[in-house]
């Protein structure tokens, strides 16, 4: 069973491993269980031949978009006499995700070491790992971690006696769903308010203070030191036979109307419907599934029909018309209503639009006005194709995708469960919650 | 709003929001304070990038982040008032008004939301005579609000109280969290 419990033995530990051990937090607790070996081999290595074993393993981006991360890495250009950053994204904030969390938590310095890594490979002396400022725990062992390994001298000015600085700092952010977007996260760094760029220029070109920058999620640069250490082949061994696309381990955080809910960490292409029964548990008791949303909120939602033929990895996700975005998997079971729960997500990105563009600041609180209209039982037939007209012009239309996110579960639990909203329509009745049947 | 104190603490007459006299502003950062935010300058190539951090250490000292306080950070990083409220009203963690000694934020966002949270809040709102959201009791000790999603979706309810982070809260834990804060 996933963190907070022992793991299941069907579960992979390749970040989890230590989570819950208090001396893997420590600097000497970490480096008892192998750390910083990494990072000692990595200042030796030419940043290309980091680079390549990276591209070598096919990690990709775990922060949700999942671009493949060597890659991302080789468009800085380097030796272009310019100062290069490295940007740890540890905004988490995506419903249903809270995996970074216990990476911050637990292993700590697994993050420094991977930052580190990242940063000599990328040509930057310089790492920022933001934090949302609502992880008051996170923040105060990363900063604990941070400070213990530069007074050891592991990072600064003379990186384990390398003659290479590296740099790594904690910047505590101040809520802000959209500081987790990349160019956002920037802003707020530099000191402004968290809106995002129109792209391009890339961060590769010119990102954290208009030099060039790579961002990447927490969960990515814990995974570098593990694959430095134990080679890109290891790595690219975990993953479905037919699918090497997606390659290593996951973590996949689990809530909602769940038996068991944690963090789960298992290879590539596991079967969803062991996972959800098996390790998570299955349903509360008395209980069925009824729909999943698996990658965080701006996921589509699948039925838990689609979910059980699924397979956990980028394509297999695809495949059943959702995407494994930040691998946060929100269950509901059939005391759930579809409609209510859509209009609560709409209501989130509403709240959290930054406002930029037209279509998503009025989108997002048009579309949440009218889910609410609904779920109260004043809703109109003609609010079901206003809701569609509305997702239509806010996909693909603006400068970040939070807008796109907000569209995504309207229009899939408008396809996936159109009875349940048409019966609030018609029969005017508000969801009722069925009967447990023991 | 623009003529609050500079940068080496001269005195300006400070209003609540609702207008009365108090007293005279005192400066945030004078001694280990500023020598703090001196300390992390080090760390940024431009002095605006310190604004959060900034921010957040005027928070610690006043429990919220007043006009005056954002006239005297603008004042040390060479930005001008109006930037600073612009930065500040965008973050939702900044308080532009005074809040009860106790601030209580529990999340209510769909993955809580199915969990029950809305429960939770009542809970709150009833045992701290707060009553609605957003309202500061009478006693001034409690504020309750509602949060989007922090992060911490499979321990439904989390709750947070002031720094604490507080896991898995249910409607009937509520009075013994409470007992905390007193
Ligand atoms: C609205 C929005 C919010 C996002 N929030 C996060 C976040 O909290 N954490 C994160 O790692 N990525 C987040 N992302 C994705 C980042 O923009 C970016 O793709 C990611 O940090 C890149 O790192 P990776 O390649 O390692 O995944 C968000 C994107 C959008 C559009
Ligand atoms: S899509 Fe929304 S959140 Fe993204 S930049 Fe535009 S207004 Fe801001
Ligand atoms: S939805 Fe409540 S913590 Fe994520």
């Amino acid at each position: 069973m996933g963190f907070p419990f022992k793991p299941h033995p069907r579960e992979s530990t390749v970040l989890s491993k230590h989570f819950g051990e208090a001396e893997a937090r420590t600097l000497d607790g970490w480096k008892v269980r192998g750390g910083y070996r990494a990072l000692e081999q990595a200042l030796g290595m030419d940043p290309v031949a980091i680079q390549n074993i990276v591209k070598e393993s096919g990690l990709r981006g775990r922060g949700g978009a999942g671009f493949p991360t060597g890659l991302k890495w080789s468009f800085m250009k380097l030796g272009d006499g310019k100062p290069h950053y490295l940007c740890c994204n540890a905004d988490e904030s995506e419903p249903g995700t809270f995996k970074d969390r216990e990476i911050m938590r637990w292993t700590p310095h697994a993050l420094i070491e991977g930052c580190a890594i990242a940063a000599h490979a990328i040509g930057a002396e310089t790492a920022y790992i933001y934090i949302r400022g609502e992880f008051t725990e996170p923040l105060e062992v990363m900063e604990r971690a941070v400070a213990e390994a530069r007074n050891a001298g592991v990072i600064g000015p003379n990186a384990m006696g390398s003659g290479k600085r590296v740099d790594v700092w904690v910047h505590k952010g101040a809520g802000a769903y959209i500081c987790g977007e990349e160019t956002a996260l920037m802003n707020s760094l530099e000191g402004k308010r968290g809106n995002p760029r129109i792209k391009p220029p890339f961060p590769a070109a010119a990102g954290l203070f208009g030099m060039p920058t790579t961002i990447n999620n927490v969960e990515t640069l814990a995974a570098v030191p593990h694959i430095l250490v134990n080679g890109g082949a290891w790595y690219k061994n975990m993953a479905r036979a037919d699918n090497p696309k997606s390659t290593g381990t996951k973590l996949w955080s689990v809530c909602g109307n769940v038996s068991r809910p944690g963090n789960y960490e298992v290879q590539m292409g596991f079967p969803f419907r062991e996972f959800l029964y098996d390790l998570c548990g299955g349903p509360p008791r008395g209980r069925t599934f009824k729909a999943v949303i698996p990658g965080g909120s701006s996921v589509p939602i699948i039925t838990i029909a689609e979910a059980e033929a699924a397979f956990m990895d980028y394509e297999g996700m695809v495949a059943v018309g959702t995407m494994l975005g930040s691998a946060g998997c929100i269950v509901m079971d059939d005391a759930q209503s579809i409609p209510r729960q859509v209009a609560r997500l709409a209501r989130f990105y509403a709240h959290e639009s930054c406002a930029q563009c037209t279509q998503c600041r009025e989108g997002t609180a048009w579309t949440t006005k009218i889910l609410e209209r609904i779920v109260a039982g004043d809703g109109t037939a003609e609010d079901l194709d206003t809701l569609l007209d509305l997702a239509d012009n806010m996909t693909g239309k603006t400068i970040c995708v939070l807008s796109d996110s907000c569209a995504a579960p309207v229009v899939s639990g408008l396809q996936k469960f159109p009875d349940e909203f048409k019966a609030l329509i018609t029969r005017k009745t508000v969801h009722t919650v069925p009967a447990i049947v023991a | 709003m623009s003529h609050g104190p500079s940068a080496a603490g001269g005195a300006a007459i400070s209003t609540t929001p609702h207008g009365h006299q108090s007293e005279p502003y005192v400066p945030v950062f004078t001694g280990e304070t500023k020598a703090r935010l001196d300390a992390l300058m080090e760390r940024y190539p431009t002095r605006m990038a310190t604004l959060l951090p900034a921010l957040w250490m005027v928070q610690e000292a006043r429990g919220w982040v007043s006009p005056e306080a954002m006239a005297e950070v603008a004042g040390l990083l060479g930005l001008t008032a109006a930037y600073v409220k612009g930065v500040v009203t965008f973050y939702t963690m900044y308080h532009q008004h005074p809040v009860g000694t106790h601030f209580i934020q529990v999340c209510t966002t769909t993955p809580c939301h199915v969990c029950g949270a809305e429960d939770v809040v009542k809970a709150f709102l009833q045992h701290t005579g707060c009553g609605e959201l957003g309202v500061t009791s009478a006693d001034g000790k409690y504020t309750v609000i509602e949060v989007e999603c922090l992060g911490a979706c499979g321990f439904a309810t989390p709750v947070m109280v002031n720094s604490d982070f507080i896991e898995s809260v249910t409607p009937e834990k509520v009075p013994d969290v409470l007992k905390r804060y007193g």
